[in-house]
């Protein structure tokens, strides 16, 4: 009953890419409860509608650590539109599968951007409202 | 495969085979490889090779040959001995039965599926400390209790149980007391008689015996119904070809655990005070279960801030082989249920960190779990949000003006 991780899920589970936490954060998401397990947290650097920097912080197992840094690297660089559509299949697949019990744990890093984002809009509108 | 380079430190999870154990196992496939039943002389072969294992296994526990009774190993022997126990009570009109809340699953699974067909079932508190107390096993016991069974050693903390005065408790209130001995056998004393116990299950591969195979003692006077139908083995009593080289195996690799076990287990104490010692230097660390009442090769810590699976992970990066609560529930997604069983808060239970070693660990492995277990723990809690949360709470408290 051993569970088996795929090569990258080790690579990117041994060497996290994006660790980290960011000062001046445009938007910072956090999602999960200890209870279940696993807690991320993602902070996101937005420059003109694009995530010019992620960084995470991840309490978890092996697939939620490895779907955290996957997660962060596939949306850098992106616009904020083409980081919402990110789901966690799209992240699983980058990573080569997860083992069935581990599926959910990759919905945390597509919840952690999208709450991260959710922060960033508001602060935006709380800004518009302050001009 | 990298076969053997690596530190294990997973005994309680199971143990490689003795040169000794194995070398009773080879003549049982090659020379007395016949059927025990059979009349001729393969048979008769293969039936003395039973007969001994048989007679050598009741010597260990003080018991009666005819006392010892061959299972597929501990699970099969905790099902036969709890099923065909609260059986025996209920044919008197008793259904109700009495175990621990941190016992293994061969043990609560199979009370949860009694209590469907309409047993009622105590579960005893084991406290922080991980130890009934005999005041409140003697407390739950009624009228119409039909068997008590608590487990020996716990697979996860470690903790020995007040077996004889337990067994004596339900001695006196005419209740059958089983034990899952499966984490003791080999590694303490164990006297059936002295210790008033009824039923005591144990596994092989958990002293360095072979796996898939295990024994139920049932005491003389008990008089247990199968589990396992079909032919006369056993006495009639569980049905099914013995694994003759198995049962040759476990044999020999009890009397071997048992044999300068004083001398061992001095060594393996000596192994876990450094360990322990060492370990506790971590910040926010604690060990889980009594420190005195614990097995020698058991340590069970709790690292506020990191979770289980992946301190696991990093640490067989590091050639490192252990285990967090038990292997059979490492599937599973729930905190351990024997570390909630002591009281530990779920987001705390994940975290936790079982190293199970005996005298076949050298200085050298517990040296190398010392140098990267401090390294593998201050890295995850650099990534860990919950860490970071506690340590900004920490600072905020500091520079709170009095
Ligand atoms: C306390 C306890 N009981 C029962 C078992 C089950 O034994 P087996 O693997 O031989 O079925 C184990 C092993 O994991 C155990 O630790
Ligand atoms: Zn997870």
């Amino acid at each position: 009953m051993a569970m088996t991780y795929s090569e990258k899920v080790r690579d990117h589970f041994a060497n996290p890419r994006n660790v980290g936490t960011l000062e001046d954060a445009d938007g910072v998401g956090e999602v999960g409860n200890a209870v279940c397990g696993d807690i991320m947290k993602m902070y996101l650097k937005i420059d003109d509608g694009i995530i010019t920097d992620a960084k995470f912080n991840t309490f978890g197992c092996g697939a939620a650590i490895a779907t955290s840094s996957m997660a962060t690297e596939m949306i850098k660089g992106k616009p904020i539109e083409e980081a919402e559509q990110l789901t966690n299949q799209a992240v699983v697949e980058a990573l080569d599968g997860l083992p069935p019990v581990k599926i959910h744990c990759s919905v945390l890093a597509e919840e952690a951007i999208k709450a991260a984002l959710d922060d960033y809009r508001s602060r935006k509108r709380d800004e518009i409202v302050h001009d | 495969m990298g076969m053997g380079k690596y530190v294990y430190m997973d005994q309680a999870a199971t143990t490689k085979i003795s040169e000794r154990a194995l070398g009773a196992m080879m003549p049982c496939f090659t020379e007395a490889f016949g059927n025990p039943s059979s009349l001729h002389e393969a048979g008769r072969d293969a039936e003395a090779v039973v007969e001994q294992a048989r007679a050598r296994i009741a010597a260990c526990f003080h018991a009666e040959p005819s006392e010892i009774y061959f299972t597929s190993g501990g699970s099969e022997a905790d099902n036969w001995a709890i099923r065909q126990g609260a059986a025996l009570g209920a044919k008197k009109g008793k259904k109700h039965l009495i175990s621990s809340a941190f016992e293994h699953h061969a043990v609560l699974h199979t009370l949860e599926a009694l209590k469907k067909e309409g047993f009622e079932v105590t579960l005893l508190p084991v406290h922080e400390n991980g130890l009934v107390r005999p005041e409140e096993l003697k407390a739950a016991i009624r009228e119409d209790t039909a068997l008590v069974t608590v487990m020996y050693v716990n697979n996860e903390v470690g903790t020995i149980q007040p077996v004889e005065e337990l067994g004596r408790i339900c001695r006196e209130s005419g209740v059958l007391f089983h034990t899952d001995a499966v984490q003791a056998a080999g590694h303490l004393l164990i006297d059936v008689k002295e210790q008033n116990i009824d039923m005591l299950s144990i596994s092989a591969h958990k002293f360095h015996g072979p796996k898939g195979v295990g024994a139920l003692y049932v005491r003389k006077g008990v008089a247990l119904g199968n589990l396992i139908f079909g032919g006369g083995q056993e006495r009639g009593k569980r049905a099914g070809t013995e694994n003759v080289p198995a049962i040759a195996g476990m044999a020999t690799a009890l009397e071997e655990s048992l044999e300068n076990r004083e001398e061992k287990n001095a060594r393996t104490r000596a192994m876990q005070r450094k360990l322990l010692e060492a370990v506790r230097k971590i910040p926010c660390t604690r060990l889980n279960g009594d420190e005195e009442r614990r097995v020698a090769g058991n340590l069970n810590f709790c690292f506020e801030g990191i979770e289980g699976e992946s301190l696991l992970l990093y640490l067989d990066l590091d050639g490192i082989c252990a285990s967090s609560g038990s292997a059979c529930t490492s599937g599973s997604l729930e905190p351990s249920h024997v570390l909630l069983a002591l009281g530990l808060p779920a987001e705390i239970a994940h975290g936790s960190l079982r190293l199970s070693f005996d005298e076949t660990n050298s200085e050298a492995d517990a040296d190398l779990v010392l140098e990267k277990l401090p390294e593998v723990v201050a890295r995850l809690r650099s990534m860990s949000p919950v860490w970071k949360e506690k340590e900004d709470r920490e600072e905020r408290e500091r520079e709170k003006p009095f």
